[in-house]
């Protein structure tokens, strides 16, 4: 028998195009279904893909109010997870009304049109909180919102909340917030709690990953089709692989950082997170493109935002496989899904070939480097004086300075801080800061010279492993933690190209194991083709909670798979 | 069929008999609290910074020379300038508003040009702090 009896699992799969699952219920099925099983329904229409739901919004089959209720209810039935920091209950189902108002005329703004979304606690809202899950910013209100909200805002999604996050999205677990630790939603669900007997939920929960994992939890525990994320180092794909969801790091300037409350400027994008690639590419559509209000974006590529190919063809496709990535600690699992999947591409026809990046080894330590420089400068604005916390010390400025940041910031902020000015010292400037900025030249031209050698994308792991318990994460320090779990993600990051993590399957544990793609620069929707091609070979099941799994539902549904079964 | 095999990362190795660990000194904690305007807290803080700086000196196992530094991705394009006027304002209010003290049309801080105390006053003035 299979490691994870398929039953054990089931629940409506994403809709994967061309291969789709038996038993995976159609709209009307979704809303059809009986009374008695009216829990699961809602996970079912929860659980649908942004193109579906956006067809039975548009078709009148579900209202954008009914949606944005069960969203919220799916929040407060999750609010053991942590994963919101504010949930706009008021505003959205105001949104959603409108959005309703809209479809009824049969004049939606887009696909995005009544679809609920939640936001991390980084980019800036208008009139709402926004805390970057810090004392400092506890009760900011700001007066305008991020580019990239206001872009969703305008296409009629409906925001629903503000998702948790590691203080100043300083992390890679999503454990250091001041609103406390975020819980990956697989820790409830059936797999894990099947797979590891007579543990405890509520001692063996595992973490998310960070830092944008609120942003994740909500995704993969269906509170949201569509979570906004940020990424430095990895804090986008690292929590989505962890989680489950497809994650994108666009190309550095193809999305606005105008109102995403900046960590290192020269490598910050807004993430996408989705259940699956099609909807994260519908998403990138309706984000992309040149700001006035951020002078380092650039037009996109391709103005019009075309669908992703329904036929890709991965027989023109060359898929490099760079051997730095089989690092010391890359779990047999992972290491074996990655194999998998890299036989999977030449299986159907892709030419396979493995490529040397030899200066990756090297990435995580200037990206340290670099990281703690562009974060000590950009702290420096948090001083008490005109926005967010302010201390009562009020013998100096420096003094109330000095206290506003001690009160305000936390350990991993502070030290962030000290490091950067560290390495920023005359005496330090050019040992490792310039030197810094040097490697990050020869991994930059690392990936160039790989591209124009004819590979098309990169694949990789997205991290060592599935992810770890709270417990056992929180016995090393963040910078611990963080040097091990950007290990892959962050060196696109220092080459500003993109990258989307898709989850493969579920480990050994019954928790998601993803890989990672990385494209050419600006290349964004061919990489987008190419995940989505290789999603549907991948068929991940979505999440199913445990205490949803009672035997009859089970017994009913493993009929109508057998009914489906015999039938086509 | 691609078979990979362990990176291995030789370098690492060989980095950790070159390079002596930095200390930083009583009166370099100093500067930098003064300089960051955050305090290391406690003595952890302090070889936190020490661990961070021996990650960091991995970076000299490198050869770079002759490797011009790089700043910023977007380095090989010209970026898009708007035209020189303005377009929002009149939101003084709205910032003001967003202040714990202000006084008019000023923000409030309590007198300048005076240095931060030194270091025994400051942890006093700092709470939960121990060094």
């Amino acid at each position: 028998m299979d490691v994870l009896d398929q039953s054990e699992i089931r629940i409506p799969r994403r809709h994967t195009g061309r291969r789709k699952p038996r038993w995976q219920p159609t709209v009307q099925e979704a809303l059809k279904c009986e009374k008695s099983e009216k829990r699961r329904t809602s996970a079912i229409m929860l659980g649908l893909s942004i193109k579906e739901v956006s067809a039975a919004l548009r078709e009148g089959k579900l209202s954008a109010t009914e949606l944005c209720r069960k969203c919220l209810q799916r929040i407060k039935k999750t609010r053991h997870l942590n994963a919101y920091i504010t949930v706009t209950e008021e505003l959205a189902m105001r949104q959603a009304q409108e959005a309703d108002d809209r479809l009824l005329r049969g004049k939606p703004l887009g696909p995005l049109d009544g679809i609920p979304f939640s936001v991390k606690d980084n980019f800036c809202t208008e009139n709402i909180e926004t805390t970057c899950a810090s004392r400092m910013l506890r009760g900011y209100c700001p007066p305008f919102n991020a580019t990239v909200v206001q872009k969703l805002l305008d296409q009629g999604a409906v925001l629903v909340g503000k998702t948790n996050l590691d203080e100043f999205a300083m992390g890679s677990g999503s454990t250091d917030g001041v609103f406390g630790p975020v819980r990956n939603p697989w820790s409830y669900a059936a797999p894990y709690r099947t797979l590891s007997h007579g543990t405890d939920p509520d001692s063996d929960w595992v973490i998310t990953g960070g830092s944008s994992g609120g942003s994740a939890a909500a995704v993969a525990s269906l509170s949201s089709f569509l979570a906004l994320g940020s990424d430095t180092g990895g804090s986008t794909r690292n929590p989505g692989s962890l989680c489950g969801v497809v994650a994108l790091k666009p190309s550095y300037s193809l999305l606005s950082r105008h109102g995403l409350i900046p960590l290192v400027n020269s490598m910050d994008v807004p993430g996408i997170m989705s259940r699956s690639v099609h909807d994260t590419a519908i998403a990138l559509s309706v984000l992309q493109g040149r700001d006035e209000k951020d002078s380092t974006t650039v037009q996109a590529p391709d103005s019009h935002p075309a669908a992703l190919p329904q036929e890709f063809d991965v027989r023109d496709l060359c898929v490099g496989v760079p051997k730095e990535y089989h690092a010391p600690g890359l779990s047999a699992e992972t290491l074996s899904q990655w194999t998998r999947v890299a036989a999977m591409f030449e299986r159907a026809g892709a030419r396979v070939c493995e490529v040397s990046l030899p200066h990756t080894q090297y990435s995580i330590v200037c990206y340290h480097v670099l990281c703690c420089c562009e974060v000590a400068s950009n702290m420096a604005r948090f001083d008490g004086l005109q926005y967010g916390h302010r201390s009562a010390v009020e013998s100096s400025t420096e003094a109330l300075y000095a206290t506003t940041r001690h009160e305000g910031f936390n350990n991993v902020v502070r030290r962030r801080v000290l490091s950067g000015n560290y390495f920023l010292l005359k005496q330090n400037y050019e040992r490792y800061f310039v030197k810094a900025q040097q490697i990050r030249r020869l991994i930059t031209e690392d990936f160039r010279r790989v591209f124009a050698s004819g590979v098309d994308v990169l694949l990789t792991p997205t991290t060592l492993s599935d992810a770890a318990t709270y417990s056992d994460f929180i016995q090393e320090d963040n910078r611990t933690r963080s040097a091990q779990d950007d290990i892959f993600t962050q060196p696109v990051n220092l080459a500003g190209l993109p990258a989307v993590t898709v989850p493969t399957s579920l480990s050994s544990r019954g928790l998601p194991l993803s890989l990672q793609l990385i494209g050419q620069r600006l290349q964004d929707r061919k990489l987008l083709a190419v995940a989505h091609w290789m999603e549907q070979q991948l068929d991940f099941p979505l999440i199913r909670f445990h205490d949803e799994d009672d035997v009859q539902d089970t017994k009913s549904e493993r009929n109508r798979d057998r009914e489906r079964t015999s039938g086509s | 069929m691609i078979f990979l095999s362990c990176h291995p990362q030789r370098t690492l190795v060989i980095f950790f008999f070159l390079f002596q660990p930095t200390k930083i000194s009583l009166d370099l904690v100093d500067k930098l609290e003064r300089l960051a305007l955050v305090d290391f807290g406690s003595q952890e803080g302090v070889e936190c910074l020490e661990k961070a700086i021996r990650f960091a000196d991995q970076l000299h196992v490198v050869d770079t020379e002759g490797v011009e530094p790089m700043d910023s991705v977007l380095e090989d394009r010209a970026l898009y300038l708007r035209e020189d006027t303005v377009t929002e304002g009149n939101c003084a209010e709205e910032l003001l508003g967003l202040s714990k003290s202000t006084e008019e049309e000023y923000f409030v801080a309590p007198p300048g040009n005076i240095p931060l105390p030194k270091r025994e006053e400051r942890t006093a003035m700092l709470k939960h702090s121990e060094l």
